[in-house]
């Protein structure tokens, strides 16, 4: 047994073993993928780029009701509102810092009309941090390019909530 | 250390010892660790572990939080096992909210807590195959972790920071077929734990890497305050989820691995068979889930449905409660320990009523871990120091808090 053993590590059984694994994986289907030509899929409930959404006749939804800036456990979103020249309450002021911000999800959870959501984008990199401080403006033409595939998402994950 | 000032050229002489700074941005170091090494010659003769580099005073925050916006940062303490973190806080407040969660909810947790696990040792073992020169094993590891990041983010949204559990529950029921992946996940794991093995166990480098390195005695593991897998490596089996069996462990079946000789070849050992109980437990974990709700109806503590709030005004009123106040904790202290993947991992919670914990106290099995890493190391070759770095499965996040 002990002759077995020395010949055993003699002809490097333990080293060729593990040269077969790694052979047999050169002929396995590849996991990796060209990303920018490709994606993986995402799911329903993917937190990446915020946006505010508009209800379908182009009003803003949100109320300023500050639960997203209650909720923040990072302090990122600030909001100001006053009553606007029709009498319906809204914000003057809607800034995320999207560098405080720790992609929670909480704000979305606590939207009442569904306003603030974190949409399927993730490429959102840029040069400059302070372009990382989105404001009202920004944040509503997020929502107006995003818009089907948020509400999919949402309509997706309506179940669950 | 030396008094020569240093404006004065020292010569070096042969065998004299000197002091070598390893870290904070060695890649070897996980993370931040900065370590000043005493050596003679390549022999350590002491490792001073300074800390402290990644320290974001999360206890502090978190008292200036509600016990839900607490909640994120636990995934960001031990940033491989996030919600076995997470299922650290949810228990602590739960038991000072004296609730009961709904089994659904506790399946779900426990099912997440073993998938974590299993994520946190394919972190640990590709690391630790890396750091030792197996090259492979890191991306074969990723390649399986990358299927559990899929199971999170389908639950939560996020790969990473998933924010799903919650006080009094889970923030969302599992979605429609992923009990099936996770199934057919649990299925083939087995044989991508077997290939792993393959690689290493009988390895000459591995064992020569490895076998006698980092040799902790149970004593010195009782001693040191080690838990988890350092500990059961050591040959004591101790198992939180055993021991004091939290959530329906007492429903499952599995074995507790233990080592013989506590180096850092048993603990490679006990880790990679620690997650073929875990595939073990997920199983048991779908087969036996019930339906129902998954979370608490108690509208105080978890948010009532979206399609209710919409339209009562009673759950409107909740949910605002919820989002901005939070709930109400009774006054209490509280001490919480769950076993996740790198030891007991505990939170000392004290109330004093209101929204927001008077004091929380984080107890990080890495920080106990590292305490000994002077211990392990002396007389250790410096190539060794990464070894033992390694199998000790340090996480920055956690040891820093």
């Amino acid at each position: 047994m002990k002759l077995f053993d020395f010949l055993k590590g003699f002809m490097l059984a333990d080293m060729l073993r593990g040269h077969k694994v790694t052979l047999m994986n050169m002929f396995r289907r590849k996991v990796t993928i060209q990303y920018p030509e490709e994606m993986t899929p995402v799911s329903p409930r993917f937190r990446g780029e915020h946006a505010l959404r508009r209800y379908p006749n182009g009003e803003e939804r949100c109320i300023a009701c500050k639960l997203c800036e209650a909720i923040c456990p990072a302090k990122a979103i600030t909001i100001e509102a006053e009553p606007r020249k029709d009498g319906s309450r809204r914000t003057t002021r809607y800034d995320i810092d999207m560098v405080k911000c720790i992609y929670c999800g909480l704000c979305e959870e606590a939207c009442p009309v569904d306003a603030i959501v974190e949409g399927p984008n993730m490429e959102f990199a840029v040069d400059d941090r302070s372009k990382l401080i989105y404001t009202k403006d920004k944040l509503l033409e997020l929502g107006d390019k995003w818009e089907v595939s948020i509400a999919e998402r949402l309509r997706k994950d309506a179940q669950y909530r | 250390m030396t008094d020569t000032p240093n404006t004065v050229a020292r010569e070096v002489t042969i065998g004299e010892d000197f002091t070598l700074n390893f870290g904070p941005q060695h890649p070897a170091a996980h993370g931040v660790l900065r370590l000043v090494l005493e050596m003679e010659g390549e022999v350590i003769k002491r490792a001073d572990p300074h800390i402290g580099l990644l320290h974001r005073g999360t206890e502090k925050l978190l008292e200036t939080r509600s016990y839900v916006q607490g909640l994120p940062y636990f995934d960001r303490l031990d940033y491989v096992s996030m919600m076995c973190q997470e299922h650290v806080w949810c228990l602590a407040v739960e038991k000072l909210l004296n609730i009961e969660v709904p089994q659904r909810a506790q399946y779900i947790r426990v099912l997440f807590s073993e998938l974590t696990r299993v994520l946190n040792h394919l972190l640990w073992l590709g690391c630790h195959g890396l750091d030792l020169g197996a090259m492979s094993m890191f991306l074969y590891c990723f390649k399986d972790r990358e299927t559990i990041f899929d199971f999170y983010e389908a639950v939560s949204g996020a790969r990473m920071h998933a924010n799903y559990f919650r006080p009094g529950g889970v923030s969302r029921d599992l979605p429609e077929g992923l009990e099936a992946r996770i199934a057919a996940f649990a299925a083939e794991m087995p044989k991508n734990i077997d290939m792993l093995e393959e690689l290493l166990t009988n390895n000459r480098i591995w064992k020569q890497r490895t076998v006698g390195i980092g040799v902790v005695s149970p004593e010195e593991a009782y001693d040191w305050g080690m838990t988890g897998p350092m500990l059961r490596g050591s040959g004591i089996a101790w198992d939180l989820r055993k021991a004091q069996p939290y959530e329906v462990y007492d429903k499952m079946d599995f074995d507790i691995p233990v080592g013989k000789n506590g180096d850092s070849y048993d603990r490679y050992h006990v880790r990679v068979e620690e997650m073929r109980q875990s595939l073990r437990i997920i199983n048991q974990c779908l087969e036996q889930m019930p339906k129902g709700p998954v979370k608490v109806q108690n509208f105080k503590i978890s948010p009532p449905k979206r399609s209710e709030m919409k339209g009562s005004m009673e759950a409107l009123i909740h949910h605002f409660k919820y989002f901005t106040e939070g709930f109400h904790v009774p006054e209490g202290e509280v001490y919480v320990a769950v076993e996740a993947p790198k030891g007991e991992m505990g939170v000392y919670l004290v109330s004093k009523g209101g929204p927001r914990p008077y004091r929380a106290k984080i107890r990080a099995p890495g920080f106990a871990h590292l305490q000994s890493l002077d211990h392990m190391t002396r007389g250790h070759m410096l190539a060794d120091v990464v070894t033992i770095i390694s199998t000790q499965d340090i996480v920055f996040g956690e040891v820093d808090r």
